[in-house]
């Protein structure tokens, strides 16, 4: 795979080559992207669903057409079950604050200690808001989600399940499907973060028959202030809006408001509507290529990579050893040193990482660390980028060991 | 290499207090202490001071945090130790002004000074100014009890 689409990844950084590995927390844009954005805002501008002129017909039509794109793109049954929102974060507190009407006192919630926070703090506040008790999924000693400890946690009182299908710190995949499976059988809904899977791997939305399904656009190529929540029909025509305002009524009275229809119904005031159609832009590229080979091409990598990274002495390296159960989400350590003295030592060779608790904090506590540097790749990485990685870690520790280089 | 830009951050004398910092620990009898947490990469500070008669007559600190932060503080706790309030207030401004690329006179940091490498890494300023931040705070804590 080329990343001659990619302009900012070819230049230099400190000198040396940039080797941009910090994937997880956002992506690069393609050319294909970047000027179908210019090519909208010079041609196409305008507001959505309102105007009977031209412009507004032209981007409404786009703006429409993105939407289908993204219900494509994970196997929705309806483009009524696609929302624009901001962002992941944005998508799961809209489920926890409408979705979340629906919990009682007594009712539990169980979500998985590896959570990003905004797929923690929703929930936690929720619980505390309707007293209702929040349950944490530890993990194996390999890293992964204790599915045997999750049977043991989801019962009769579970309202809701919500877990990360990938893990923004360990790399792990999540067995969302056999959750959502576990939580059916007794009544709750499933909740799936995406924001981590769905640039990376293919998405079926029914196959999974997860509830909700939450992702973000600038972690795929698009901008950031996009995302999408994907919710089932009958779950979201029972939801109230979470926000009032323009586009999202059906009709105004002094005293009384209906809803629009579905998805609109979610969608209070101007949307993001250039991002929305870049998004539609990101997902054409992503398909061009296919999103299986996307995931092929990605494991090849980890399967090169992790066993170099293990073999470094001194590198703790965590979630799964086994090359097969990691995507190339990797999060390490160098022993005795701070991961922002490891990722200011790798920016110098041009290798730019993430160094802290990756908003999630409770799952640092769990494993007794207060922070990691993390290395996450997307197709546009190659095998020499990994090298480069491993020769930069390596660099570092020298220096660190002798004051110098 | 580019690692060897390096050196400027991490001169010799940072390595060293961060290997072996001076003053780390906690004062039983402190009469001010702060805890100050650096959001962003989950850093803990923890600094105690004793003053007296307006004069800072020890200082500890604990937690964790990079080379850089843990330097630092062994480097402001040396440097302050002995100084009265007002003094160790006008090297925070001193430090604050250094660390943004300023032109200043920094002698009174003793060797704090060599930190002023840290401008040209603005990623790690807010390791470096961390301590003298727990320092401000809490000297201005007595004064608001």
């Amino acid at each position: 795979m080329d990343n001659n689409d990619f302009p900012i990844l070819h230049q230099k950084v400190n000198d040396e080559d940039l080797v941009y590995l910090d994937n997880a927390a956002t992506t690069q844009k393609p050319k294909q992207v970047v000027e179908a954005m210019e090519k909208f805002y010079y041609n196409d501008n305008a507001n959505v669903h309102r105007g009977v002129h031209t412009l507004a017909e032209r981007s409404t039509e786009q703006f429409e057409a993105a939407r289908e794109k993204v219900r494509k793109f994970i196997n929705a049954k309806s483009n009524k079950e696609i929302i624009f929102t901001k962002g992941t974060t944005d998508s799961l507190n809209m489920i926890a604050q409408s979705y979340g009407e629906n919990i009682h006192e007594g009712d539990e919630i169980v979500i998985s200690i590896m959570e990003h926070h905004s797929n923690l703090i929703p929930w936690q506040q929720l619980a505390i808001k309707k007293h209702a008790t929040l349950r944490y999924i530890g993990l194996t000693d390999d890293g992964e989600l204790d599915m045997a400890e999750a049977k043991k946690l989801i019962n009769d009182k579970t309202k809701i399940v919500s877990v990360a299908q990938v893990s923004n710190v360990l790399g792990v995949i999540n067995p969302v499907k056999k959750l959502a499976e576990l939580a059916h059988a007794h009544g709750a809904v499933m909740v799936v973060d995406g924001a981590q899977s769905a640039p990376h791997m293919p998405i079926d939305v029914q196959a999974l028959d997860c509830d909700f399904f939450a992702f973000s656009g600038h972690k795929m190529l698009s901008e950031t202030g996009i995302g999408v929540l994907y919710g089932k029909e009958e779950l979201l025509n029972d939801m109230t809006p979470v926000e009032y305002g323009g586009e999202m009524i059906e009709f105004v009275k002094k005293y009384d408001t209906t809803w629009n229809d579905l998805p609109w119904k979610f969608e209070a005031g101007t949307p993001n509507i250039a991002g929305a159609i870049s998004l539609g832009y990101a997902i054409d590229y992503l398909n061009e290529i296919g999103m299986q080979k996307i995931f092929d091409y990605e494991q090849q990598i980890v399967d090169y990579v992790l066993p170099k990274l293990l073999a470094i002495d001194d590198l703790e390296v965590y979630g799964p050893t086994d090359p097969t159960k990691h995507t190339a989400v990797i999060s390490f350590n160098l022993k005795g040193l701070h991961p922002h003295d490891l990722a200011t030592g790798l920016d110098m060779e041009g290798v730019a990482v993430r160094a802290g608790h990756h908003c999630a904090q409770p799952l640092m506590t769990y494993l007794g660390l207060s922070a990691t540097a993390r290395a996450s790749f997307y197709f546009y990485n190659t095998l020499a980028d990994a090298d480069k990685l491993v020769e930069a870690i390596k660099a570092t520790k020298e220096f660190f060991k002798h004051g110098t280089i | 290499m580019a690692l060897s830009r390096m050196d400027d951050l991490y001169r010799q004398v940072i390595l060293d207090h961060s290997d072996n910092p001076h003053h780390h620990g906690e004062l039983p009898d402190a009469t001010n202490n702060i805890e100050l947490k650096n959001p962003t990469c989950g850093d803990v500070l923890k600094l105690d001071l004793n003053i007296e008669d307006g004069v800072i007559k020890d200082a500890a600190f604990s937690g964790y945090g990079c080379t850089i932060s843990q330097a630092s503080a062994s480097m402001m706790t040396d440097a302050v130790i002995g100084k009265t309030t007002d003094d160790a207030e006008q090297m925070v401004q001193t430090f604050s002004n250094m660390i943004i690329g300023e032109d200043v006179d920094t002698d009174s940091l003793e060797d704090a000074a060599v930190l002023e490498g840290v401008s040209k890494f603005p990623a790690r300023i807010k390791c470096a100014t961390l301590a003298w931040k727990a320092l401000h705070k809490a000297m201005n804590k007595e004064e608001s009890e």
